[in-house]
């Protein structure tokens, strides 16, 4: 995983809300079988409409998603991350993200930034009246800046210490190989299993 | 003080704590299907590692599979690639699969219960949302994202942070007709489809006690469409009695041991939930949705909502692009909205207890004439079951296509799917904008609305089929 430090960039304001997984990347894309490839078919359905936000020719290489609240509800695909990378966007701001989602940004490095609705009001009033207008997303000091706005967000100190690592999930957890081990000789018998080995 | 349900199955598979990171958790169950796995295994591969526990493993393939003429290559490149793919990583990592054609194939969250697997006080994961399913054992089961797969597959563990708890308490009986569909439909609008966030729900209460197990896992598996990743409900006798003689149900001494364990796991009188919601169920009916999110929804007897009438401005605008893409009129009332396909199946509503009740409306009548219905088992099994009732030859008798095991109609990924502007009655789970196929508008249903629906060609339920049956023709 890349790491995430801090980052600057500009945005898309996309005034939704309860934007799904599915509107995020569609079902048929999902049967793709990499992780990557997935940036055509980020918001299909929506971006038929030349007018969509991410059509306008002012919001090309736009890295920083500002949306609505409840963002990334539905299925657990993390197909819907990987589609928002593939694209290029770096970070994602919501007043709200669906909990699933959330997990799975933070573990490929979307670094996924909860601000209250407020802020976002005002990151939209700003991006969508100057395209040019830049946001900056500071892992190390909490905090997103942009002209006229500093506000800091929350993120756990071990999820923070991952995505400024760039550390990956697995071989953190294989440094406790004895625990795992331990707490499998003491598992009950009756536990199901799906092999008779 | 006391522990709830879910704080007891945490506890039990904590396999290190430590402050200030996130409990590292173990996973009794970890079920895989085509879509959400190969990113996983390929992660695997390139690191050189294998799959810790394969006893605890086990695939099947549901999402990309045709309902017709299974025995025929998959016409899809695409789809037949992923399934391939599946069979491929299977069978070089040494996990157990039930392709497409088995007797043990269907739906992941119709199988694992089906074959025993899901038990009490276990930790089921899948990397699909509606793993929430599971819990209507009380297991801690929720969807994972692909790199949660590969994470589980290398270390049969999964860090995680611990989630608040909500008590959903359900009092009362529910009437005449109110199926746990219409219950968990309504339980969503009324707390919104983030309205779980963060929490495990566990559903309570003396309505909730007397459902059996098919209808506790249509409530647990919707648990998500209210933005809880799982749902739960106490094991009691009829947990027991569903699980005892499964294939991989505990037996003789074993059997014993895991009744008395599984006893244990009740939320404890002095326990304290985080939040709490009450529902009367005398006070529901059945329930339909208008829009396009699961919480979009009101009593069949109602009308279209105003727009206007929400107080909130994001879910006045919410509501407005959903009637929009529904193409639907405030104020229209739901029973005169006609479809054009009803389908029954998915892993909410395609077990055999839901084929018999659509059959059971169905029995005697006719679909309605323009009306395409497909009834798809959630798995190959139940489909077995569903002939040796001969309720295949109900449903075909009444005009509806009897199909083969598999998400079908569910969403857009293999050959069944709705077209543009067409409109379906559905008992699956998610109404999203082209959910069942690009531009296809669903309303989610019981399978008792389902039918109704399928007889009359608009929204019914079966009450509304003997007022027609003693109205005069032409009336
Ligand atoms: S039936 Fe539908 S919700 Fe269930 S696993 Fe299949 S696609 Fe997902």
């Amino acid at each position: 995983m890349e790491a995430f430090t801090t980052h600057t960039g500009r945005a898309v304001p996309l005034r939704r809300s309860n934007v799904d997984t599915d509107q995020i990347i569609p079902a048929h894309w999902l049967k793709k079988i990499t992780r990557d490839g997935f940036e055509d078919g980020l918001f299909e359905a929506w971006r038929k409409d030349p007018e969509f936000v991410l059509n306008r020719p002012e919001r090309q290489g736009a890295t920083v998603l500002v949306a609505g609240p409840d963002f990334g509800t539905g299925s657990s695909r993390e197909h819907a991350v990987w589609a928002l990378q593939n694209y290029g966007f770096k970070a994602v701001i919501s007043s709200r993200f669906a909990d699933i989602f959330r997990g799975n940004s933070l573990k490929n490095g979307l670094l996924t930034v909860v601000l209250e609705q407020p802020v976002v009001d005002r990151l939209w009033e700003l991006t969508e009246k100057d395209p040019t207008a830049e946001i900056t997303v500071d892992l190390e000091r909490r905090e997103v800046r942009a002209e006229g706005i500093t506000a800091a967000f929350e993120l756990d100190e071990n999820s923070r210490w991952r995505l400024l690592n760039g550390l990956d999930d697995i071989s953190i957890t294989l440094q406790n190989e004895d625990a795992i081990a331990a707490y499998e000789a003491k598992r009950p018998s009756f536990k199901p299993r799906t092999l008779t080995v | 003080m006391g522990r709830t349900l879910a704080e007891k199955v945490w506890d039990d598979h904590v396999v290190r704590r430590a402050e200030g990171e996130p409990d590292l958790l173990y996973i009794d169950l970890h079920l895989l299907h085509e879509v959400t796995s190969p990113q996983a295994f390929e992660g695997l591969r390139k690191s050189g590692r294998r799959v810790r526990r394969l006893d605890l493993t086990i695939a099947t393939e549901d999402h990309n599979t045709p309902t017709l003429d299974i025995d025929k290559p998959i016409a899809d490149p695409v789809s037949r690639a992923q399934l391939e793919t599946l069979r491929k990583n299977c069978a070089e990592f040494g996990v157990r699969l039930h392709p497409l054609g088995d007797v043990e194939q269907g739906v992941v969250h119709v199988v694992g219960p089906q074959l025993g697997l899901t038990q009490p006080g276990t930790t089921v994961v899948c990397g699909d949302s509606h793993t929430s399913t599971h819990g209507a054992f009380g297991a801690l089961a929720f969807g994972i994202g692909t790199s949660q797969v590969e994470h589980v597959l290398a270390t049969q563990t999964l860090p995680m942070a611990r989630p608040k708890t909500m008590a959903i308490t359900v009092n009362g009986e529910l009437p005449e007709g109110v199926t746990a569909k219409d219950l968990i439909l309504a339980i969503i609008a009324r707390i919104g489809t983030g309205g779980g966030q963060g929490y495990i729900l566990e559903y309570r209460g003396s309505a909730i006690e007397k459902l059996s197990m098919e209808a506790r896992m249509t409530i647990c598996n919707m648990s998500i469409e209210a933005g809880a990743r799982a749902g739960m409900i106490a094991p009691d006798e009829t947990t027991f009695e569903y699980l005892k003689g499964r294939p991989h149900a505990p037996q003789g001494a074993d059997w014993d041991a895991a009744v008395e364990y599984w006893k244990t796991l009740r939320t404890d009188d002095d326990a304290e939930f985080d939040a709490e919601v009450v529902i009367d169920a005398s006070e529901l009916a059945p329930f339909v949705t208008w829009g396009t999110n699961p919480g979009q929804g009101a009593p069949l007897s109602a009308s279209v909502p105003d727009p206007a009438s929400y107080e909130d401005p994001s879910e006045r605008l919410a509501a407005e692009k959903a009637l929009e893409y529904m193409g639907l009129r405030p104020g229209q009332p739901l029973r005169s909205i006609t479809v054009d396909t009803v389908f029954v199946g998915s892993c909410t509503n395609g077990r055999i207890e839901d084929l018999r009740a659509a059959a059971e409306v169905l029995r005697g009548r006719k679909v309605a004439d323009g009306v395409r219905m497909l009834v798809v088992p959630g798995s190959a099994r139940v489909g077995l079951q569903a002939v040796s009732e001969g309720l295949d030859t109900v449903f075909k008798e009444a005009g509806a296509e009897w199909r083969h095991a598999g998400c079908s109609m569910c969403l857009g990924m293999n050959p069944d799917q709705l077209a543009p502007g067409e409109r379906s009655a559905s008992t699956s789970n998610r109404n999203f904008e082209g959910r069942q196929g690009k531009g296809g508008r669903t309303h989610l249903v019981s399978p008792q609305v389902a039918a109704a629906t399928a007889v009359l060609g608009r929204l019914a339920s079966p009450a509304d089929l003997s007022d027609a049956a003693t109205t005069p023709a032409g009336v």
